[in-house]
């Protein structure tokens, strides 16, 4: 089994994505594809995987030059691919989005359930994926949803498994699942492309390292010959710093203080439960925890965005547990939310627009009435500038950016004003390193300018770096309180509600 | 140090209430007033000695002269008793979940009670009216199944009202010319084409749905009052295609009530009953099914698994039109058997109501459209038994239901996730 493509050109209006680009990969191997936000990389795989037409070049596999109409004929190509965002139907469960697009069926059209879950425990049980087939997409954490789409490819017979950023949605445990899923595909002869920005991953997993940079492959190197700044300095251009650089923190008076919080998901399900605690100016407070334990809605109470059934949120000891989105907004309360597409952005509106989404009503942006554009497009101008956002221009609608330039537009966005609380729930999710250093330093430089800091993250690391002080949720009830010094163990026992068989799991 | 999970939450901490807790104490509420109005209102607006006769057969039926006579009065209050009884069910807010089902069951109870006290003292055709109420649910449920078979596939079909006025004006003329079978055809036909046409701006050309399904209307409206006062009434022989006669089913149509009620109707009626059941096991057993609420619902997942998004919503809205033409052509092949200016007076709009209130689901769109059916033969039995009622107000009681329906009752259901979006493809 031979891929390769060859001269690989896509010109996006405005955008070179891809510049005669030239990869190639071989069963039971594992390549890796690194490289800034919006180096090209998503593009490329959306080209070999028949959602693009490329401008130029070509596809090959074994030696015959294929071409893709649409991801139809790529499947039948045995090109399988685990897009960043899922593309599972939320309200299907796990076997019929297994057989979507490729159901058996009995006459008539009739399906045959029983076949399609056949199939899934099959296949689950070769690669020790365990996934119920009748369970529900949206009951599903994110770790297991990800061996959904993984099932999905493989029942359609794929040779070359594609992963758009597989890892940056898991939590440490599932990522060590993940690890053992990629080297079991590689044992069965599968060609393995994947896209990451750990370059610790890349470089445990991969066979290959391909880097991107500006829509060209830069570099290929072998992880042997390899360190983790190296390879972050091959993908940026500079020498990145990859720890996090700040003082102790000098707590000072309370900002922020959540008493025995009660909030509900949509389904009336009780995620956090009875939750305490406090946040100082000039400290980061970090939630750790598997995804799902309630720091969603922890969050979403906190910034106004979600009805709390009990208990109460203070910011500078005033009561802020009813007030409304807008009215916490605008005591200086900084929010990335999870969700960058949902929640972060519009995105069909531009990057301008996205920019003054807070401010628009106020000045200088307007003066109540009237929409002062040039003033937000000056805005707009520096803080792309400054926080490297890679578009085309400030005009172009935010949908077209690369994942991670869409998260900076944000972090743009809410850490642009004087603030004296932020909370922010996967900061970094899909950045590039050199991005992430920056934001990081930003971070800790609101801390040090006197602001309380809150970080939600699923990534242990992330947490452990930044924050001060650590608190670990596990069912929506605080597991375990840890200060800076706390060992990545002991925080993962706590993360698990201290259930120690299940560590190894 | 040793993680320890802090204690959860108690009750009495929960010092705010949920969506569902609110909605619960309306409810309750609204039951007890309720409760009280029909005590009020129809108990004590009967003379203590009425009695209200129900006839539980049609004449002429093999089992005829099935009656149920009962106190007026006694009735009444004990059906006030069991509303009152639910509304305090619901206030306790221990069983959230059955919200809905005491408000529908009060709802029911309170309907008998009216007429009760309709019947007060004279004789009322119970069945007459449950076959009437079968009989005017049809063009509704049609109208609802056709705007699901679109919105499953994220389509929004507005112009169901548009469709089935085309159709029963075509159906007519068609009907009137040669005979009725080609006459139900090109009503079908003419649905399938209105359902191209909003497929075509809808997909090829992303017009706003909404918009799109409006203009349908405005024109089908215009086209047809005008070539009805045009060609109508030039050659009135255009305008009476005859009418599909009911076959009644051995046996099953002797049964009394609900014989004359499901066995004993035209091929309309069977046929509404069998696409319900070919659409629900449609959608939800076989490949078609899957493919199209997948499209409804994450075009892009059901794009990168090689379906065609476009192709599948194309022929979900014409086979919709369809449906909406099979409607069409029961209101002027089968229930008026001629063709008046504006003949569906909104009957596709409260379709689309219906789809709303079954939850996309086809036997919902069959149940709502027997409340709609059960409020308009109320509309008409009422007329005739003669209550002090004004009759302006007895019409407004089919879009009154709507209204009440769709704002209380649904409560919180969930639309198929892409429900009106185009997918436009890179
Ligand atoms: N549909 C589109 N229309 C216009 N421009 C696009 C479109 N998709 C991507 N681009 C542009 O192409 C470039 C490459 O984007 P791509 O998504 O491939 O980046 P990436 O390497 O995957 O980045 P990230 O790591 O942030 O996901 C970016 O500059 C982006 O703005
Ligand atoms: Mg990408």
């Amino acid at each position: 089994m031979e891929l390769a493509l060859s001269g690989i050109t896509k010109q996006f209006p405005g955008v070179l994505a891809n510049d005669d680009v030239n990869l190639e990969v071989s069963g039971g191997e594992i390549l890796a594809l690194l490289g800034e936000n919006g180096a090209g990389k998503s593009t490329l795989m959306n080209i070999l995987y028949g959602l693009y037409t490329p401008t130029a070049g070509e596809i090959r596999i074994d030696g015959t030059a294929r071409q893709f109409d649409g991801p139809g004929d790529a499947i039948e190509a045995g090109i399988g691919m685990v897009h960043q965002h899922f593309m599972l139907v939320p309200v299907f469960t796990v076997a019929e989005n297994v057989m979507l697009g490729n159901e058996p069926t009995k006459r008539f059209g009739w399906l045959d359930l029983q076949r399609a879950r056949k199939t899934v425990r099959e296949i689950s049980s070769r690669y020790n994926l365990d996934v119920d087939p009748d369970a529900i997409i949206e009951d599903l954490p994110v770790g297991l949803q990800q061996r959904v789409e993984i099932i999905k490819v493989l029942a359609r017979q794929a040779n070359v498994l594609v992963f758009d950023e597989p890892t940056s949605v898991l939590t440490p445990t599932e990522v060590v699942g993940f690890v053992e899923i990629m080297n079991g595909l590689k044992a069965d002869g599968k060609a393995i492309i994947f896209i990451s920005h750990k370059l610790t991953e890349s470089l445990e997993l991969a066979d290959r390292i391909v880097i991107m940079r500006r829509g060209r492959t830069v570099a290929e190197v072998t992880p042997a010959n390899m360190d983790e700044e190296k390879l972050a300095e091959l993908m940026v251009g500079r020498p990145v710093d990859l720890v996090v650089n700040k003082t102790p923190a000098k707590p000072g008076e309370v900002v922020l203080s959540v008493e025995n919080l009660v909030v509900l998901d949509d389904r009336d399900k009780r995620m956090v439960d009875g939750v305490s605690f406090e946040v100082a100016a000039g400290e980061i407070v970090g939630i750790a925890g598997v995804q799902g334990n309630g720091q969603t809605e922890i969050v979403e109470a906190i910034t106004g965005l979600r009805p709390s059934l009990g208990g109460y949120v203070k910011l500078k000891g005033e009561d802020i547990t009813t007030a409304s989105a807008r009215s916490i907004h605008k005591r200086n309360v900084a929010h990335v939310p999870e969700d960058r597409q949902r929640s972060g952005l519009v995105l069909p509106f531009s990057v301008t627009e996205n920019i003054v989404l807070d401010s628009y009503y106020e000045e200088p942006i307007s003066n109540g009435v009237r929409m002062d554009w040039p003033a937000a497009q000056e805005q707009a101008t520096r803080l792309v500038e400054q926080y490297d956002v890679r578009t085309p221009g400030i005009d172009v609608a935010v949908s077209t950016l690369s994942g991670g330039n869409q998260q900076k537009v944000i972090v743009a966005r809410e850490f642009d004003r004087d603030v004296t609380f932020v909370v922010a729930s996967q900061p970094t999710r899909g950045i590039d390193v050199g991005s992430i250093e920056y934001i990081h330093s930003q971070i800790v430089g609101e801390r040090d300018q006197g602001a309380a800091v809150l970080i939600v993250s699923s990534e242990l690391e992330e947490i452990m770096a930044l924050s001060d002080r650590i608190i670990v949720m596990f069912e929506g009830r605080i597991a375990g309180e840890f200060d800076s010094s706390a060992t990545r163990t002991e925080i993962g026992l706590a993360m698990l509600g201290s259930r120690p068989e299940e560590i190894t799991s | 140090m040793t993680a320890q999970i802090a204690a959860g939450a108690t009750e009495e901490s929960l010092h705010r209430a949920t969506p569902e807790q609110r909605r619960a104490r309306t409810v309750g509420i609204l039951l007890l007033l309720l409760a009280a109005f029909v005590l009020w209102i129809f108990g004590l607006g009967v003379e203590s000695t009425d009695t209200s006769t129900f006839n539980l057969s049609l004449p002429g039926a093999k089992y005829e002269n099935i009656k149920w006579e009962v106190d007026s009065r006694m009735l009444s209050a004990i059906l006030a008793a069991v509303i009152a009884f639910l509304g305090g069910l619901v206030l306790r807010r221990t069983y959230l979940r059955w919200t809905n089902v005491a408000l529908a069951i009060s709802l029911a109870l309170t309907a008998l009670s009216f007429l009760t006290w309709a019947a007060a003292g004279k004789s009322f055709s119970l069945v007459g009216m449950l076959v009437s109420t079968v009989v005017l649910s049809i063009p509704v449920t049609l109208g609802a199944l056709s705007g699901l078979m679109c919105e499953r596939v994220a389509v929004i079909n507005i112009s169901i009202e548009g469709q089935l006025l085309t159709s029963a004006f075509v159906g007519t003329i068609v009907g009137s010319a040669a005979n009725i079978w080609i006459g139900f055809i090109a009503a079908v036909l003419v649905g399938a084409l209105l359902g191209a046409v909003l497929a075509v701006l809808a997909i090829r050309y992303h017009i706003d749905q909404i918009i799109a399904g409006v203009v349908i209307n405005i024109f089908a409206l215009g086209l047809t009052s005008f070539l009805a006062r045009r060609v109508l009434t030039a050659a009135p022989e255009l305008n009476s295609p005859g009418r599909f006669a009911s076959a009644k089913i051995p046996f099953f149509g002797d049964i009394p009530v609900i014989g004359p009620m499901f066995f004993d109707q035209n091929m309309f009626v069977y046929a509404t009953f069998i696409l319900v059941i070919v659409i629900h096991f449609g959608l939800f057993y076989t490949r078609w099914g899957l493919r199209s609420r997948s499209v409804g619902e994450h075009p892009k997942a059901a794009d990168t698994v090689g379906i065609d998004v476009h192709k599948t919503r194309y022929r979900n809205v014409i086979l919709g039109g369809c449906i909406a033409g099979l409607g069409g052509a029961f209101l002027t092949l089968s229930q008026v058997s001629r063709f008046e200016e504006n003949l569906t007076a909104g009957i596709g709009f409260i379709g689309l109501a219906a789809m709303i209130f079954g939850r996309w689901m086809p036997f919902g769109a069959l149940a709502a459209g027997l409340v709609f059916g059960f409020a308009r033969a109320l509309q008409q039995k009422l007329g005739i038994l003669g209550t002090p009622i004004p009759s302006e107000f007895l019409s407004m009681l089919p879009y009154i239901v709507t209204i009440i329906v769709v704002a209380g009752v649904v409560g919180k259901s969930r639309p198929p996730a892409a429900d009106g979006q185009p997918y436009i493809k890179q």
